[in-house]
């Protein structure tokens, strides 16, 4: 047996990953299958957000939610908001609203600027129990929506595996 | 009394944007959590931050359980005059907490 002998056994292993991989890649479609009780699901998200924004239009834009990718510990994730605005008297931001999509509630902060804020940002530490869609919502002076999503992969998920 | 830790720019310009960051300490459980037993842990969070300048209010926010513990909120204002800054947690269990900053705008 030579060097080519050991590398088959080897190749398979990959292959055992990869389809593993695969397999646990199609989970995340399998909502029903879920575990977690009362999480937020899309819908919640959806008539939380209406609560906010009502039948006002709601543009994709103008906002940026900085948040990590990867997420070791869901506990505690560092999330900044900033809006892009004049912050003038005429044109300012009213509020800022931060939602989630799999955490037991769907909002997470909200938050109420006025021009005298000179610049429309904001920065918190959030909980997050699961992988999933962070979206931040701007209402402007002008009664406009502006909003952005961002998914976040989250090793160690918040509030739920972590029984007292 | 709880533990609150505030950071600003103690002299800001007439007019600068300064930022506040502050930060209390809370253990914001969330309500969403049970013992070994089963028997669920109630919510206990900061419900609502509220910050003023001389009285005016410039900032003011709505906290979930979402929010991780130790609640951390940076955010902005206008430097207009000298005075106090005075910021107001409030929550759950009748949950009230204040503290105030002086700033000398130059």
């Amino acid at each position: 047996m030579g060097e080519s002998g050991r590398a088959k056994p080897r190749a398979e292993t990959r292959r055992e990953v990869m389809r593993f991989a695969g397999a646990l890649s199609f989970c995340h479609l399998l909502p029903a299958f879920s575990v977690r009780p009362a999480a937020a699901t899309p819908a919640g998200l959806k008539a939380a957000m209406a609560m906010v924004i009502g039948d006002a239009k709601l543009n994709v834009g103008r906002v940026k939610l900085e948040i990590p990718p990867l997420v070791e510990n869901g506990n505690t994730v560092a999330c900044a908001v900033t809006v892009e605005s004049p912050m003038t008297e005429k044109d300012y931001v009213k509020a800022i609203h931060i939602f989630n999509e799999k955490n037991p509630q769907p909002n997470v902060i909200s938050v109420k600027l006025g021009p005298r804020a000179g610049r429309a940002a904001i920065a918190t530490r959030i909980r997050l129990s699961d992988s999933q869609t962070v979206t931040a919502v701007a209402q402007m002076s002008d009664g406009s929506f502006w909003s952005t999503s961002v998914d976040v992969l989250i090793t160690l998920g918040a509030c739920l595996e972590d029984p007292l | 009394m709880a533990r609150s830790l505030i950071k600003v720019s103690p002299k800001p310009r007439r007019g600068e944007v300064i930022e506040i960051k502050t930060l209390i300490s809370h253990e914001m459980e969330s309500g969403f959590r049970h013992t070994n037993t089963g028997a669920a842990i109630p919510r206990d969070i900061i419900t609502t931050f509220v910050a003023t300048y001389n009285g005016e209010e410039i900032f003011a926010a709505q906290l979930y359980p979402a929010i991780a513990a130790n609640p951390f909120i940076t955010f902005y204002t206008t430097a207009r005059e000298s005075g106090v800054l005075e910021f107001r947690w409030t929550g759950d269990n009748g949950y009230a907490a204040t503290e105030q900053v002086k700033i000398t705008v130059e």
